[in-house]
């Protein structure tokens, strides 16, 4: 049997111009009054995908997860799920299930009661109901919990029910809603893997929303990126990561030193940036940017070395001041004043327990990185 | 805090207490009184409430009293908890506010008010007074009690309640019968005990749309009590007195008992 991590790694219909899209968001807009919260959106999820739709509050997200689920109708567009229109079908019709971000668990009723709901609703013989449940209960490891009411359970334990419950029905799309955003950083972390395991054991399209840019990273095999209603970026979370397609996305996953500047120069190899408060700077792939354009450089702090002497085989190497230093075990991050004014952040693996270049406040300190470390943005 | 019992404090203490139940412990004790004469004390006896259940007029108000109640009550829950969900759920049509306001008008309209209209209403449409218009009065009375109860419970209801049901596949039909009535149903049941109490103890509109045959319990109580106080009446208030204590600390043992089990049940689970 092949191992999860290897189906994971071979699965990538995004980048097969025959695969079938399975759900389709076509030029969708969706309007409360004068605020447009989904603005001419489209875009395009695979069966079988785990996707996450990342952004600050109110840039959509949740709408269109709501749209999906049949709480709200597009003002304008259409979605659809396996070829389907979606339009005119409620909610309690959709092969789809939603697990809330409050869980919503039936405050009334019995854990295992809570998880059969769906099922007693689609007329299912009682020992098939049975069944499921007694299946749910064990996948959520909640077996000895199947008498207690929601109000009788910790956290950790309802998030689990409220997946169980929105799983139970084997819909076609699980809709996740923040599911774990009421959990602490922890369980967070261990839940985050589960989730994965259980969506590869099911087998199911999981379309998550968060806010957390580690969860997205963690569990999406590909993320969109909104802000204000419209797609940013949808890619997996490396090039999100390493590629970013704008400054938004930049600043937005992880951290980023951005230097504003020009193209100076432009040859076959490299290209020449010519920063606003004077850095020269060398990259290999500026992309599309013409010369004289105004371009940003971005760069992760975790691509600078930090170091007292100047490197000798630099290609970029820029002086400064050590300005500020955050020792957090795994890492230590410096901020450095360039010469020319510009903070710079590097952050270095402390990888042995001391360091042979011991760097403290105010210490000159020289950052340099490849020039194939960052990246030219031009939007 | 200062916990120390200084003059003052006992003072207004027992100055406030007795403000409030020294009318009715004197209700209640000359209603075990020997003597006939209301103010005068001769000896105890229990003579007043043998004789009380012979009192076929006042047996009779008091069953009266009693299907008025349950029966408006249990309409005026009803509709008022149509009512409420119609305030909270649907909050853009058209004189929403107009609607509310007229709603809620009758908990500080004055009784007399009320009932003057009501009567007006009745003759006009000729219909006879008695038992049927006592209740409608009632319910038009109690109605909007409950809707105050049972709307500030629906503020207070996760929507996501019900879109999760529906999203499981319950039709809004099943949904409001499977979820979100069990949910609201002890505020609707606090709206019911409010709407009988007040069917109970109304004075002035049953005395207005009352007729022959219909006499509620405070209305033969009062007439009683124009011919004099008797310890008769005494002891029916005493009984009156009982059934709402009861009620009331039944209510609460059970409400505090259920408080007590949610809390040590989540402790429980927070150990795991």
């Amino acid at each position: 049997m092949k191992s999860l991590g290897s189906i994971r790694r071979d699965f990538a219909p995004w980048n097969d111009p025959n695969a079938k899209p399975y759900i389709q968001f076509d030029n969708v807009t969706k309007k409360f009054g004068d605020f447009t919260a989904v603005n001419n959106l489209s875009l395009t999820i695979f069966e079988r995908e785990f996707f996450a739709l990342l952004g600050a509050s109110g840039c959509g997200k949740s709408t269109l997860l709501r749209m999906l689920a049949g709480f709200e109708e597009p003002t304008a567009g259409r979605i659809l799920l396996d070829g389907q229109d979606l339009r005119g079908i409620p909610p309690y019709r959709r092969p789809v299930n939603m697990m809330f971000q409050s869980y919503a668990l039936f405050p009334h009723m019995t854990v295992e009661n809570n998880i059969a709901f769906g099922l007693k609703q689609d007329g299912m013989p009682k020992p098939e109901i049975a069944a499921r449940v007694a299946e749910m209960l064990k996948l959520v490891k909640l077996e000895q919990f199947a008498k207690r009411k929601p109000h009788q359970l910790s956290g950790g334990q309802r998030q689990r029910v409220a997946l169980a419950r929105s799983v139970a029905k084997r819909p076609k799309v699980l809709l996740l809603d923040e599911p774990l955003g009421a959990l602490d950083k922890k369980l967070r972390e261990e839940t985050q893997f589960e989730l994965m395991d259980l969506q590869q054991k099911l087998g199911l399209t999981f379309v998550v929303v968060t806010h957390d840019q580690e969860e997205a990273m963690t569990m999406a095999d590909r993320i969109a990126i909104l802000d204000k209603g419209e797609v940013m970026q949808v890619a997996t979370p490396p090039e999100v990561y390493e590629a970013p397609a704008s400054r938004f996305v930049a600043h937005f996953v992880g951290n980023v030193n951005m230097f504003e500047g020009k193209v100076a120069e432009r040859t076959a190899q490299t290209t020449r940036i010519a920063g606003a408060t004077g850095a020269q700077i060398v990259v290999e792939n500026a992309g599309d940017a013409a010369a004289g354009a105004d371009i940003v450089f971005a760069i992760r702090p975790e691509k600078i070395r930090i170091s007292s002497r100047k490197p000798a085989d630099a290609v970029n190497a820029l002086e400064g001041e050590v300005y500020d230093i955050a020792y957090l075990g795994d890492m230590t991050v410096y901020h450095v004043r360039l010469d020319d004014g510009q903070m710079v952040r590097a952050s270095t693996m402390n990888a042995a327990r001391v360091t042979d270049d011991p760097l403290s406040w105010n210490d000159r300190a020289w950052v340099s990185f490849r020039s194939d470390a960052g990246v030219v943005l031009t939007r | 805090m200062n916990a120390t019992w200084s003059r003052f404090n006992i003072t207004s203490i027992v100055l406030g207490f007795a403000f409030l139940y020294l009318p009715i412990v004197l209700l209640i004790v000359f209603s075990f009184n020997e003597s006939k004469l209301v103010t005068v004390w001769g000896g105890f006896s229990t003579k007043w409430y043998v004789s009380l259940f012979h009192n076929q007029g006042l047996m009779d108000a008091a069953w009266v009293t009693a299907r008025v109640g349950v029966i408006s009550a249990t309409v005026a829950t009803v509709l008022g908890t149509l009512a409420a969900l119609t305030l909270t759920r649907y909050t853009r049509f058209r004189g929403r506010v107009l609607f509310s306001g007229m709603v809620f008008a009758p908990l500080v309209m004055p009784e007399v008010i009320t009932g003057l209209s009501l009567l007006l209403l009745f003759v006009a449409v000729g219909l006879d007074r008695g038992f049927f218009t006592v209740t409608l009065a009632h319910i038009t009375l109690t109605m909007c009690f409950v809707a105050v109860v049972v709307q500030s419970r629906l503020i207070s209801f996760d929507r996501s309640l019900e879109e999760a049901a529906m999203d499981l596949g319950a039709t809004p039909v099943k949904t409001f019968f499977q979820i979100t009535l069990p949910v609201i149903m002890p505020a609707i049941v606090s709206g019911w005990m409010l709407a009988f109490t007040l069917s109970l103890d109304d004075l002035v509109i049953a005395s207005f749309t009352s007729g022959p045959g219909a006499t509620t319990l405070p209305m033969k109580i009062y007439s009683q009590v124009r011919l004099g106080v008797t310890p008769e009446i005494n002891a029916a208030c005493t009984i009156l007195i009982a059934v709402v204590a009861i009620g009331v600390i039944i209510a609460s043992l059970a409400n505090k008992r259920r408080e007590v089990q949610r809390q040590l049940d989540e402790r429980a689970a927070q150990r795991g």
